[in-house]
């Protein structure tokens, strides 16, 4: 089907650019920018007048809860929740029961993917068996079973000489390996990042150290074994600086934030609202700062939507007893574009972190508007005003500290790969 | 939303008692006031008063505990209310039960009052945003967060002994980072005036940036106790060795334990207190605490008091929101 989306502001992050012009689809590609090419003609004409039209986000990291643990979410309810909210691929994480270490539940997880209509889903194996730490998975039966990535999400590989195997195993197999980087000891009993706030509330919590030493641990061994890393969720200003550093001697590796961690600190949980439990943890205003100059500077290539929907049970016990994550992707693009209204970076570079470089990271085709690129879009009106909660979020797990608030920038149209998976005005999609 | 006005109603009356961060001068001065008067009828023939006749109290000890529940009961009683003691750990929590289930069932059983100690911080605030309205909660102890009935039976007995806040020196010394109690009696002693709150110890047992809370940081017993009024001693757990914070009990005492000579450092008329259960020849030296400037077991008498004010006045809140009672908290 050939269409015509006319009358927007096309935004191509990585040509830079920013202009008012119409986007020609067809066969599920861009074919064009601004003026149609010879011989086009829309099947299907809509008119996007005063919204942006953009590459579509891209998670990093999603729980989709499916299989094993459906009264959180599923694949059908998130993938279009994320459809709903602008994005075109999610990258669900391997914690699913069963674990997500062989070919099998991949099948499984693509064959509900494939059921699903809204985003794309694609997702990562465990690095190790169980995501236990101590045996390898078998990396090249999960590669060809379609996992984009190998990790060992938050469960820190305790054995150095375990994770120094894992990445050259992964390196072999020509896999990328997100990591999570934080030191086991240090962090164990903790749930709330070591300082004034921690110990105003007596809960036990995680030093920056603890992500610090993690940190170097990755690094190290992934210069020694050559794999391709990519830095999951990264919380200090220390972890920055190391990483530029790394950079700068030669060292190849990729990193994110989530986007919790560009909004708020510690002292938002400061008193024990379990919305703001996160791994890791959220840390001060200096950090956030810090996060925030690395998306603008580039030391931090993406940020994460992190999404990790949750029942209500989830939530309902003293803080460091509740399971910690947000749910975001309804919330993603309202907060990102707050984040450009307050002059944290501008658009291009938002864009730029939240959909041209995950799809970078992930070895996907996407993340601009050049012809011959997926036609995986995300057209917002960022002006739309509406307000956060149960009857307005799509995802299944309303565990939202925007919950009750007052948002603003709403998508109103997303295509995958030139099929129109969500529309505003047509609820059914 | 604060913790303090969570424990508040809309005219600034105590419903719930989870914490005295957030609370004013004027209404920690009507808990100790309203003590005072419940001081003298554990003093009497007959220890009882009618304020919470028909009420019941629900005990709710998800932490063993001996003195706190003891004096909680006791207080509970002189009140003239039915009590019931639950300890949660040994039944429901095993089998499986979630926290919100347990309160849902007492809450079927009627009960009027849950005095909560729990091992996780946060949980007293927790369990009152979970509960019916006409339900009080009041804080036995929350992990490391708050322990506000131990801390107003502190300066309760601070006022009893040195008449006014405003120009005492006060040390608590010994496990600050794992204390409820001191993070307790940090705030009271603040909301109070106290001008020069110090907390010692070695560095394991201090926590990070605890400066924020208003407080000196001293790492030798000798400087942290210097012309004290008050020494406040903590208990030490003997998970602290077992955990790398400390070498052994032993080398603790030769630092950090309150003997007669050290405490000679202190003012002269200092007063040494210990929420209890006091480890001899650990924390503080036998002299000490059976010595004359100990007032440890004075501190035991008068939480039943000030656990009766607190008691009374928050049922009173409910009495004068539900419209089931005078609201009173006379003695008489």
């Amino acid at each position: 089907m050939s269409i015509r989306l006319k009358g927007g502001l096309a935004l191509d992050p990585l040509a830079g650019t920013q202009a008012k012009a119409d986007v020609f689809i067809e066969h599920g590609k861009i074919v064009a920018v601004g003026r149609a090419p010879g011989g086009f003609k829309a099947k299907r004409e809509i008119d996007v007048s005063g919204c942006v039209v953009a590459p579509g986000l891209v998670d990093l990291g999603s729980r989709l809860r499916e299989p094993g643990y459906e009264h959180k979410a599923t694949i059908a309810s998130e993938a279009r929740a994320a459809a709903a909210a602008g994005f075109t691929t999610l990258c669900a994480t391997p914690d699913t029961q069963p674990i997500l270490d062989t070919p099998a539940v991949a099948e499984q997880i693509h064959h509900l993917a494939g059921l699903a209509r809204g985003a794309r889903i694609r997702c990562m194996g465990a690095l190790t068996v169980g995501l236990a730490g101590e045996v390898l998975s078998e990396m090249h039966a999960l590669k060809a079973a379609g996992c984009v990535a190998v990790t060992n999400l938050e469960r820190t590989i305790k054995d150095t000489a375990v994770l120094k195997h894992a990445l050259a195993y992964a390196a072999s197999a020509g896999l990328t390996v997100f990591l999570h980087p934080e030191e086991y000891w240090l962090a164990r009993q903790g749930s709330m990042h070591e300082g004034a706030t921690s110990t105003r509330l007596g809960v036990p919590g995680i030093p920056r150290a603890a992500e610090i030493i993690g940190l170097h641990r990755d690094l190290t061994l992934v210069a020694e074994t050559g794999a391709r890393a990519h830095l999951c969720r990264l919380s200090t200003a220390e972890s920055i600086k190391s990483l530029v550093d790394a950079r700068r001697a030669g060292l190849a590796v990729t990193a994110d934030v989530d986007l919790m961690h560009l909004l708020h600190t510690d002292k938002d949980a400061g008193q024990f609202d379990a919305n703001f439990h996160l791994r890791p943890p959220l840390r001060d205003r200096s950090d956030r700062q810090a996060l925030r100059q690395g998306v603008k500077r580039g030391g931090i290539d993406a940020i994460a939507a992190n999404h990790e929907p949750h029942d209500a049970d989830a939530k309902a016990a003293p803080f460091a007893l509740t399971e910690p994550g947000v749910s975001t992707l309804d919330i993603f693009l309202p907060r990102l574009l707050s984040l450009v209204a307050a002059g944290a970076f501008d658009l291009i570079t938002a864009w730029r972190a939240a959909s041209l470089a995950p799809h970078r990271i992930l070895g996907l085709p996407g993340g601009t508007l050049a012809p011959g690129a997926p036609a995986d879009l995300c057209v917002f009106d960022a002006t739309q005003e509406w307000i956060a909660g149960p009857d307005t979020f799509q995802s299944k797990g309303l565990n939202s500290p925007c919950v009750g608030e007052r948002l603003k920038g709403r998508t109103v149209l997303t295509l995958v790969e030139g099929q129109v998976v969500f529309h505003a005005k047509d609820k059914k999609a | 939303m604060r913790a303090g006005n969570l424990q508040l109603d809309s005219q600034g009356r105590l419903k719930h008692f989870l914490g005295i961060e957030g609370l004013s001068r004027e209404l920690l001065a009507e808990i100790l006031d309203n003590a005072e008067r419940f001081a003298p009828v554990g003093d009497r023939a007959v220890k009882k008063v009618p304020l919470l006749r028909g009420k019941t109290v629900a005990n709710l000890f998800f932490e063993p505990s001996t003195r706190t529940r003891t004096t909680f009961d006791l207080a509970a009683k002189r009140l003239s209310a039915d009590v019931l003691n639950l300890n949660i750990e040994a039944s429901s929590a095993k089998k499986g039960e979630s926290l919100t289930d347990t309160l849902r069932n007492l809450e079927a059983m009627q009960c009027d009052m849950f005095v909560v100690r729990h091992q996780t911080s946060g949980a007293a605030e927790f369990i009152a945003r979970q509960v019916a309205p006409h339900i009080s909660v009041i804080n036995g102890g929350d992990g490391r967060h708050e322990h506000p009935t131990q801390a107003m039976l502190d300066v309760f007995t601070i006022r009893r002994l040195k008449q006014r806040f405003t120009h005492l020196k006060v040390a608590i010394v010994g496990d600050v980072a794992h204390s409820r109690v001191a993070r307790s009696e940090i705030h009271a002693l603040r909301i109070l005036g106290v001008p020069d709150i110090r907390v010692v110890g070695p560095k394991t047992l201090i926590p990070p940036r605890i400066e924020d809370m208003g407080v000196s940081v001293h790492h030798t017993l000798e400087e942290g106790i210097a012309g004290a009024d008050v020494v406040i001693m903590l208990r030490l757990q003997q998970e602290r060795m077992q955990s790398a914070l400390l070498p052994s009990a032993h080398e603790y005492f030769r630092e950090y334990g309150l003997t007669a000579a050290r405490l000679k450092r202190a003012a002269k008329d200092a007063i040494v207190m210990h929420p209890g259960p006091i480890n001899r020849g650990v924390e503080i030296d036998s002299a000490v605490a059976d010595g004359v400037q100990s007032v440890i077991l004075q501190q035991v008498t008068y939480g039943i008091a000030v656990r009766m004010a607190v008691m009374s006045m928050v049922m009173a809140t409910q009495s004068l929101t539900f419209g089931n009672g005078q609201g009173s908290t006379d003695v008489d």
